[in-house]
């Protein structure tokens, strides 16, 4: 293909192995993420085929889901066993496969470990302008640093780790363009709440996002990350951020990154990916950042978004009526009223982690938001996941985990957590919970959970106050 | 996976829209090893309810679900394609399908068969007493009352599912243009090339 090509068209072409004419592309993967959830029926199935792992070296495999985010070790150093039996079997699944197959694992109890999302950018695994997948749909979080990242199916692991290729259709593609600054206050989880709000669950579907525009190009690497690892929730295969001068600055040093004359040669390739002048997109969106609010959600998909000053709505109010029948069943759900304000919800718990907020920033944000402050006596349970011990051990290093405690949040070990169900972190049912992961979905935190998605410093306000709280009221 | 063509019989009427993987199978059943046994957690949440659309005599264990737009968002679990299968489901009809989800369906033999809404709004009346025909050759769904509605699907997705081909093993037929490629991305690309931690 010849001619202006968007940073996905150059991507997917410098990784064509080859096409066929009916438009499946054979296509090569650079990183391969594995974690214990997804990956046991894989191996079992190389092993029955008698096949082996084709580049066991581009695969990295870290125990998150499963893992309880209290201590691991006792003070001997030996392992505290996993109470759930199950959760303890897809562990040890993991810890069998993976030297057997050749490849590194990431102990449950190793400095490194943490959220495969958060460990592969922070290892430097992760790289600009490369495909990466990874048996989790929130794989998307990658393309916040411009890898065409995505998440895939058990089948696929299965594939990858043995031919370290993908049978894939290119998608179309849409540009999401948010020009214009956001206001003090306002987070990269309040903008693609917002995104997610304005395209809806669906309407990212059979599209690659490119987010673009000042108010990305202006946020840190991690925001970045935030808003690539939410693509999923408006149904993108994956999103995308032309790396830049910010993205060098990040990967640079870290241990896979690459070094001395292979670093060159990455930032002048990763340099040539940005979208050509004149390329076209088959959508595009364009998003006034100055009119984006803290955002909250009322309902059970990751599209049912209010900004923090609106009102609970009405299900009338939408004009499809599918729509409005799902939304009586989420309001019934949820236990909301139309035309209840957003900032009258009380929470009963707060969960400040998960892939798509539970790096550095988010500590700091979440800090200086409960800094001196305690949280409210209805906040049964409020808990900080960091997403990785790095991160967590930065945290300490700036005292964050103090600010917490003293603030009455638990300071845990890092993990998916309650983001999901799959450990020992849950929201009881009934129960409400400001959360900064990326589903609100029914039973997602626990049967009967409610969940309202928000950002780390709302959050924070919600456990000081014990009700979904504009975060921008605890701006100094 | 074994080879579909043709599939007929009760279709279950459930037509909503935004089915989550978590709606589909919750994640305590993720904690499994193996692929079998997990129709028991399908749907656990709405099959909790006495008299759901699910476990009635009629539905229980019927080869077609209809469903609303966007049937398998969220979460890339291959589970919620086991925990179909398990049930008996073979064939889901929807007006979209999450990308991840219609990948695992049509590794696992599942057809995902897109129609427009309309279509399905008026198979959501037909199934309630009445079969559902679906035909992957000819790539039509009809019903007893001359409803044929035809479908689009990836070729190479149809050439899979009627021969039940190992896509695993096709992939490692091309091996040569794999290696090929794979010296590419050396010379080219060394940075990408291997992922070393110095």
């Amino acid at each position: 293909m010849t001619g202006p090509k968007t940073l996905y068209e150059k991507i997917w072409d410098a990784h064509t192995v080859e096409s066929r004419e009916d438009g499946t592309s054979l296509i090569w993967i650079d990183r391969h993420l594995v974690h214990e959830v997804t990956s046991p029926q894989a191996f079992e199935a190389l092993r029955a085929a008698g096949r082996k792992v084709r580049r066991p070296d581009l695969t990295l495999a870290v125990p998150d889901h499963n893992l309880p985010t209290t201590a691991r070790r006792d003070s001997a150093g030996h392992r505290i066993a996993i109470k759930d039996p199950q959760s303890a079997q897809q562990l040890a699944a993991l810890e069998k496969n993976a030297p057997e197959f050749g490849i590194r694992l990431i102990g449950d109890a190793d400095r490194e470990q943490g959220i495969v999302h958060v460990v592969g950018p922070e290892q430097g695994f992760s790289l600009p302008g490369a495909t990466i997948v990874c048996g989790d749909s929130h794989t998307a979080c990658h393309g916040g640093l411009g890898a065409l990242a995505f998440g895939i199916g058990t089948s696929e692991v299965e594939h990858v780790l043995a031919t370290q290729t993908l049978q894939l259709k290119r998608s179309k593609t849409m540009e999401v363009r948010v020009e214009g600054e956001l206001g003090a206050g306002v987070t990269a989880k309040d903008l693609v709440l917002h995104i997610c709000g304005t395209l809806g669950a669906s309407g990212g579907t059979g599209y690659v996002i490119e987010y673009t525009g000042s108010a990305i190009r202006g946020l840190s690497i991690e925001g970045r990350l935030t808003v690539s690892n939410m693509a999923i929730e408006h149904g993108a295969r994956a999103g995308l951020i032309a790396p830049d001068e910010k993205t060098f600055a990040y990967v640079q040093g870290r241990p896979y990154a690459p070094k001395g004359a292979d670093w060159d040669k990455a930032v002048a390739w990763w340099k040539s990916l940005a979208t050509d002048p004149g390329a076209t997109y088959d959508k595009v969106v364009v998003i006034n950042a100055a009119e984006i609010a803290p955002t909250v959600t009322w309902g059970t998909s990751p599209e049912d978004t209010v900004a923090i000053g609106g009102v609970v709505p009405a299900p009338e109010s939408f004009a499809d009526p599918s729509k409005q029948e799902a939304a009586r069943k989420s309001l019934a759900y949820m236990g909301l009223t139309p035309g209840q304000k957003m900032t009258d919800v009380e929470v009963q718990n707060v969960f400040i982690g998960s892939c798509t907020n539970s790096r550095i920033e988010d500590m700091r944000a979440a800090a200086a938001v409960v800094k001196g402050r305690r949280k409210a006596d209805n906040v049964r349970w409020a808990i900080v996941v960091p997403g990785s011990g790095l991160v967590k051990e930065q945290a300490e290093a700036e005292g964050l985990d103090k600010i917490f405690i003293e603030a009455g949040l638990e300071w845990r070990e890092p993990g998916c957590s309650a983001c999901l169900a799959m450990n020992p972190d849950k929201v009881p049912s009934g129960e409400r919970c400001a959360s900064t992961s990326n589903r609100n979905f029914v039973g997602r935190q626990g049967p009967g959970a409610r969940t309202h998605l928000v950002s780390p410093a709302m959050a924070a306000a919600a456990a000081v106050t014990g009700k979904l709280t504009d975060a921008r009221e605890f701006l100094a | 996976m074994k080879p579909i063509n043709h599939v007929a019989g009760t279709a279950i009427p459930f037509g909503a829209k935004n089915v989550d993987t978590d709606v589909i199978i919750p994640a305590h059943w993720l904690k499994t090893i193996t692929r079998e046994g997990l129709g028991k957690g399908a749907f656990e949440a709405i099959r909790a309810e006495e008299g759901n659309i699910f476990d009635t005599e009629r539905n229980k264990g019927a080869p077609i679900l209809i469903a609303g737009d966007n049937f398998g968002c969220g979460s890339s679990r291959e589970h919620a394609a086991w925990a179909l299968l398990d049930m008996g489901i073979t064939c889901v009809i929807a007006p979209s399908f999450s990308d991840i989800f219609s990948g695992n369906a049509f590794k696992n033999g599942i057809l995902t068969v897109v129609l427009p809404q309309e279509a399905i709004d008026r198979l959501l009346v037909v199934a309630v007493d009445q079969p559902i025909d679906v035909d992957l050759e000819s790539q039509t769904v009809t019903t007893p009352f001359q409803d044929r509605f035809t479908f689009e699907i990836d070729p190479f997705r149809k050439h899979c599912l009627l021969g039940g081909l190992d896509e695993v093993g096709l992939t490692l037929s091309r091996d040569a243009a794999i290696k090929q490629h794979e010296a590419k991305i050396a010379a080219d690309l060394p940075f990408l090339a291997t992922a070393s931690a110095a």
